[in-house]
């Protein structure tokens, strides 16, 4: 199975034999990928409790949590590699969980939609409602989203919080896009150091 | 399907947490499916606290199925034509493991001159059934409630024993509660004058009474309102209208009285005080210096904890006290809570849920 374009990039990005703590890692796409390609010893953590079945059910070691609260239980530097796919704008408070992100792991990686995309901002714009996009396809009223954020806020974040970007990513309809990607890109993956 | 019956007496005198040891500890067990050649293929089980070691084949007493038929045997989750099940009854039990009833060495039942038990004793007792059956290591270690008390134990005191534990609906330390609802059962127990401090194995009468009210009392624990309720409402038991008298007017009642009776047909009374108080006592942090991390620091095995959302016996919060400690650990570990309405006995009855989560993580 292919992976997202955003988890392909970061599986490529990830040595082999290393430590990868995924938040938030779905149905196990990632995992399942780094562990039979890379023998990376991943681990993830899940809200839905039936995403959280079906990857143990894939022998994956998976831990039903929410990571506004229990990414706090993890050691410090206990992994090489966090990876937070698609779920910061989703967090309670998205630059507590970069904290925890990079406290927890050595380099962290960051995938997000982009709410500059010019999708987005036209159709914000010139209809005048809460964009509904490819990028981001649920209504305002039913979104887990609940903290938007484009490229731009995003490194301005990292630069308050003294983290280094280390590489960058980004994507639209699944290809890769070079400039104006504040613009362009539906969604950017960030690697991450402190 | 059928099990291989063994017991076996250990070799060596068994040292006890409260000082003491037992010797000459028999130790009854069930076998199913092949232990391969290199003596790698076997998962341990270990049962709850009223469980036995027959786990796939029929009760000797009640000639009901195995406690776990559903999850173990061929092509089941645990899988007998690929592994190796173990199960013994726990030391301080009553089926065929030494235990109060026992014989002690002036030829008379033990009585209440057993010593008290651990959970870690129990496990202690299991580890060295696994020296003489020359099992090293074992592919996974797999127990609910006090099954997984055990399962706990041994990852944290015999780390190299097990490559997988999986706990079930269980915890790492008997809470206020659950020692609340024990104390009741024991107090039932030993407030039956047939009780007689214990020595009632040569009397006719038998703490029956006693011994079911504790029961009846524990089985509400392992079940939920919502089970209740769907199971019984308030619907009259055999009769259109209330007694108005103290007969089991109400289903459940009936049910309760049924469960406490046929529980006395098979458990001995002493067992239940024995094997109550190895629970209540069961702290893993208080036996790793006050911290739950510290058991399992270190450790090579991959864990899973299955919890389960009407379980207010050993509610989720439980299992994730264990998971944060484990992750603390730098442990691999799994965890999900799982949806089922029947309370704690989940972990017995039919959830497909539970099948899958046990047959990945054993594989």
């Amino acid at each position: 199975m292919s992976l997202r374009a955003d988890l392909a990039a970061i599986a490529e990005a990830i040595a082999p034999d290393t430590r990868v703590l995924d938040i938030g890692c779905g149905d196990g796409a990632l995992l399942a990928n780094l562990r039979d390609t890379k023998q990376v010893d991943a681990r993830g953590m899940e809200i839905d409790g039936t995403c959280v079945e079906r990857c143990v059910a894939q022998g994956l070691s998976v831990v039903q949590g929410d990571a506004n609260r229990d990414l706090a239980d993890y050691p410090d530097k206990g992994f090489d590699y966090t990876v937070l796919s698609q779920t910061l704008q989703t967090a309670t408070r998205p630059d507590l969980m970069l904290d925890q992100l990079l406290r927890v792991g050595r380099q962290a990686f960051v995938s997000f939609p982009n709410f500059a995309h010019w999708r987005t901002r036209s159709a914000l714009m010139l209809g005048g409602r809460m964009p509904v996009t490819r990028a981001i396809p649920v209504s305002w009223y039913e979104t887990p989203n609940i903290h938007h954020v484009t490229v731009k806020d995003f490194r301005e974040l990292a630069r308050e919080k003294g983290a280094k970007i280390e590489r960058e990513w980004f994507f639209s309809g699944g290809k890769p896009v070079t400039g104006g990607t504040n613009w362009r890109a539906e969604f950017a993956v960030f690697q991450l150091s402190r | 399907m059928a099990g291989a019956s063994r017991t076996l007496t250990l070799p060596n005198a068994l040292p006890l947490d409260g000082g003491g040891e037992l010797v000459d500890a028999t130790l009854a067990f069930e076998t199913y499916g092949e232990l391969n050649e290199d003596r790698s293929n076997a998962i341990l089980l270990c049962h709850a606290l009223t469980g036995d070691q027959y786990v796939a084949s029929p009760h000797p007493v009640t000639g009901k199925p195995g406690w776990w038929e559903r999850m173990v045997g061929p092509g089941k989750p645990i899988d007998t034509n690929r592994y190796h099940v173990i199960c013994a009854n726990v030391i301080g039990s009553c089926m065929g493991s030494i235990g109060p009833a026992s014989e002690a060495s002036d030829g008379k039942p033990y009585a209440m001159r057993f010593p008290v038990i651990t959970i870690r004793d129990m496990v202690r007792g299991l580890v060295a059934l696994l020296d003489e059956l020359e099992i090293e290591t074992l592919h996974a270690v797999v127990g609910g409630s006090m099954g997984g008390m055990q399962a706990l134990s041994l990852a944290a005191n015999w780390p190299d024993r097990a490559a997988r534990v999986l706990v079930i609906a269980s915890t790492s330390r008997h809470s206020a509660q659950n020692i609340a609802f024990h104390e009741l059962g024991r107090q039932a127990i030993m407030a039956d004058p047939n009780w007689r401090q214990g020595d009632y194995y040569e009397a006719e009468d038998q703490p029956d009474a006693g011994l079911a009210v504790a029961r009846m009392a524990a089985h509400i624990t392992y079940l939920s309102e919502e089970a209740l309720t769907e199971k019984f409402g308030r619907n009259l038991q055999d009769r259109d209208a209330k007694s108005f008298g103290f007969d089991a007017d109400f289903q459940v009642e009936s049910y309760l009285r049924y469960q406490g009776s046929g529980f006395t047909r098979r458990f001995d009374a002493n067992s239940y005080l024995y094997i109550t108080r190895a629970m209540d006592y069961f702290d893993l942090a208080e036996e790793h210096g006050g911290k739950l991390a510290n058991a399992f620091a270190g450790t090579g095995a991959r864990f899973c904890l299955v919890s389960f959302d009407s379980d207010w016996l050993y509610p989720t919060s439980e299992s994730r006290h264990v998971v944060r400690a484990l992750n603390a650990a730098g442990a691999a570990v799994s965890f999900v809570e799982l949806s089922a309405p029947h309370g704690h006995d989940s972990f017995l009855l039919d959830v497909p849920a539970l099948d899958r989560v046990v047959k990945g993580f054993i594989e």
